[in-house]
This record gives structure tokens, C-alpha cells and sequence, in this order.
């Protein structure tokens, strides 16, 4: 298991909270609540050791597609970076 | 040809789903929700990541009116099992429910990460329903894609009226225990048939196990939960009397 942070600055504040997904295989959870500073901040928890630099990937291109300003906070059970993308914008859909 | 209503599957459904789906149009409120945060703190130390509600959402909620305990267990995150807090949260909801409690099952039993912990939080969810249905109708569900196994078989086992769909399956050992310990002769848990032949919901319900089948459908489980909330089973706060006189007729001395 490993745990890590991903911070971006700037953005516009999300409004309110989501939560999607569940810690299943192949799957994940995703908070998403207004920034409590400036910026977005991603906790990231996942069950796969190793794949840091592909999660900084992932989420600075969706910082990048949406720029929010948020606290996220992930658990992850070994999703692949394209359904991690698929939570996040379903989150900012539920916000919408 | 005719037209029909689409069909909401309930095994399909999330566990808020399911509870905002038997509770009255926009009764449920979630107590301890995600952003409360509530994980268990023993997962980490095993190289697993806690899910923010424990795999367990509960509330409350109205059944015709009336103000009720609610709670669901979901089925996706860790086998449904049962920990310390996800167990704990169903206890406390169970023993504060005002005018009864329903409870969609769908779960293996006991989280065995949590080993004892789990066995003493089905311990306690047992006593609440007993103390609750003596006074008010605690409806179980059995329609989820696990079914329910383990320890939580016996929680269910105990309320007032079992609503099952065909799919789900009931059973205190699961078929692959029962193949470990008794050998493969005994249940081949590859059969997956004969599985659902013992073990599932037209086989409960016929056996009088469970109490009511019912479609894989959201509208027919929550209509089904209303009937039973109205006209509650086993209202008792002891064993059924048939239980009581199955165990006066034993004669140790034999």
C-alpha cells in the first residue's frame, strides 16, 4: 500500500461535495470537497505500490482539463488510469 | 407485444440506492456519510485501503410514516464483511431506531482482518435486533449479488420478516468453506445450480427460511418491504416457541 499527495496551485473552487465510486477491484473511491487553501489537494491511497509517477500523470492532465480548486481525497483498489479519470469527471459531474 | 416499466435492478444498485429506493421518496437522511470519515483503522496496517463509510451506509428514514432505522451493506467493498465500525454503525442505528429498522443485507459475514471485533460487532447488531422486534417490525433484505453468509446470516435470521430475491443466496457457511472443510463430495462449490438450489432465495423462501421472493426489482423489494413492515413475522423478543420446543424434546441422557 502506498500513500501520497499531489498539490496544484490556482483554480477555481468547487462548490459543495461528491462522493463517487468504492474501493472494489479494479476500482475507487473519490472524495471531492471545497479547497480548505487555495489549490487542489489529491491524497492519493492505493493498493499497488510503484505507480506514482503514472497517478502525478493522470491528475496533473485532469488538474490541467479542469482547473479546480479542491480537496480530493482517493482509495484506490488497483483501478487503471482510464477508469481514475472516469471517477474524477463523474465527482465533477455530480457537483454540477 | 406489450410495454412494460423499465426495471431498476436492486442487486445493481448501490447501497444509498437501495435504502433511498425502500424508504419514502426522499426520507433517508445518512448518518456518519463518507465525508465523516469513519474507516477502520486496522486495514492500513494489513496493506488495505479503507473505503470512507466502512462499506457500510445506515440512517434514517420513513416506511409509511414511520421513523426507521435504516441500514446497507455494501456488498463490493471487501466481500461486504464486517468490521469494528462498519458493525458498530449498524449496532448504533439498530439500538437508537424509533419505530423499527430495515437492513439490506449483503455480506459474507465477518471481515477477518477484524476477526474478533467483527464477531463482537454481529454479536451486538444480534441483540439490537432482538431487543427492537419485540417492539417494532425489523425488515431484513437478502437481494443483493453476495447474498448473505457468516455471522450476518444469524442477524438476519433474526429479524422479523425476510424479504429474498431468486438471485441472492442465505446460507450461514458459504460454499467454498463448505467444500474446504467437508470435502468436495459433500458440495462442489463449482456447481454453481446446486448452489443457488440450496442456498437460494426460492429455495429459502420455500423452505420457510426466508419469508417472501421477490423480483429483481427496485419498485417490487420496496413494496415488498412495506407488506412486511405492515404485518411483521416473528415479533418475539426469545426464541420462536417451535425452537424452544425442538430443544425441550433433546434428551441428553440418549
Amino acid at each position: 500500500m502506498q500513500e501520497f499527495r499531489v498539490e496544484r496551485a490556482g483554480g477555481t473552487p468547487v462548490q459543495g461535495r461528491a462522493h463517487v465510486g468504492v474501493v472494489a477491484s479494479g476500482n475507487l473511491e473519490v472524495l471531492c470537497e471545497p479547497p480548505t487553501s487555495p489549490g487542489a489537494r489529491v491524497i492519493v491511497r492505493t493498493t499497488v505500490d510503484g505507480f506514482e509517477p503514472t497517478w502525478r500523470a493522470v491528475l496533473e492532465r485532469f488538474l490541467t482539463r479542469h482547473p479546480i480548486a479542491a480537496d480530493l481525497e482517493i482509495n484506490d483498489f488497483g483501478a487503471t488510469p482510464a477508469t481514475v479519470t472516469l471517477r474524477l469527471e463523474q465527482a465533477l459531474e455530480e457537483l454540477a | 407485444m406489450s410495454v412494460r416499466a423499465a426495471r431498476l435492478s436492486f442487486a445493481e444498485a448501490s447501497p444509498r440506492e437501495r435504502l433511498a429506493a425502500l424508504l419514502d421518496a426522499h426520507s433517508f437522511r445518512e448518518l456518519l456519510d463518507p465525508f465523516a470519515r469513519v474507516t477502520s483503522p486496522y486495514l492500513a496496517a494489513q496493506g488495505l485501503v479503507a473505503q470512507s463509510d466502512d462499506g457500510v451506509v445506515v440512517g434514517r428514514g420513513t416506511i409509511a410514516g414511520n421513523e426507521v432505522a435504516a441500514a446497507a451493506i455494501d456488498g463490493r467493498f471487501l466481500g461486504g464483511s464486517i468490521g469494528e465500525v462498519g458493525g458498530a454503525k449498524i449496532a448504533a442505528v439498530l439500538e437508537r431506531a424509533p419505530s423499527g429498522a430495515v437492513i439490506a443485507f449483503d455480506t459474507g459475514g465477518i471481515r477477518l482482518q477484524e476477526a474478533n471485533l467483527g464477531l463482537l460487532a454481529i454479536a451486538e447488531i444480534c441483540d439490537a435486533i432482538l431487543e427492537l422486534r419485540a417492539r417494532a417490525p425489523v425488515i431484513a433484505v437478502i437481494a443483493g449479488r453476495i447474498g448473505c453468509y457468516g455471522g450476518m446470516s444469524i442477524a438476519a435470521a433474526l429479524c422479523s420478516t425476510i424479504v429474498m430475491s431468486a438471485g441472492a443466496r442465505f446460507g450461514l457457511n458459504g460454499p467454498d468453506v463448505i467444500e474446504q472443510e467437508a470435502g468436495v463430495a459433500e458440495l462442489d462449490s463449482r456447481d454453481r445450480p446446486r448452489i443457488w438450489r440450496l442456498t437460494g432465495g426460492a429455495q429459502r423462501v420455500a423452505a420457510g427460511h426466508a419469508d417472501v421472493l421477490v423480483d429483481d426489482d427496485t419498485a417490487a423489494v420496496a413494496a415488498a418491504v412495506r407488506a412486511a413492515f405492515a404485518a411483521p413475522r416473528n415479533t418475539q423478543r426469545t426464541a420462536p416457541e417451535r425452537l424452544r420446543a425442538a430443544f425441550a424434546a433433546v434428551d441428553p441422557s440418549v
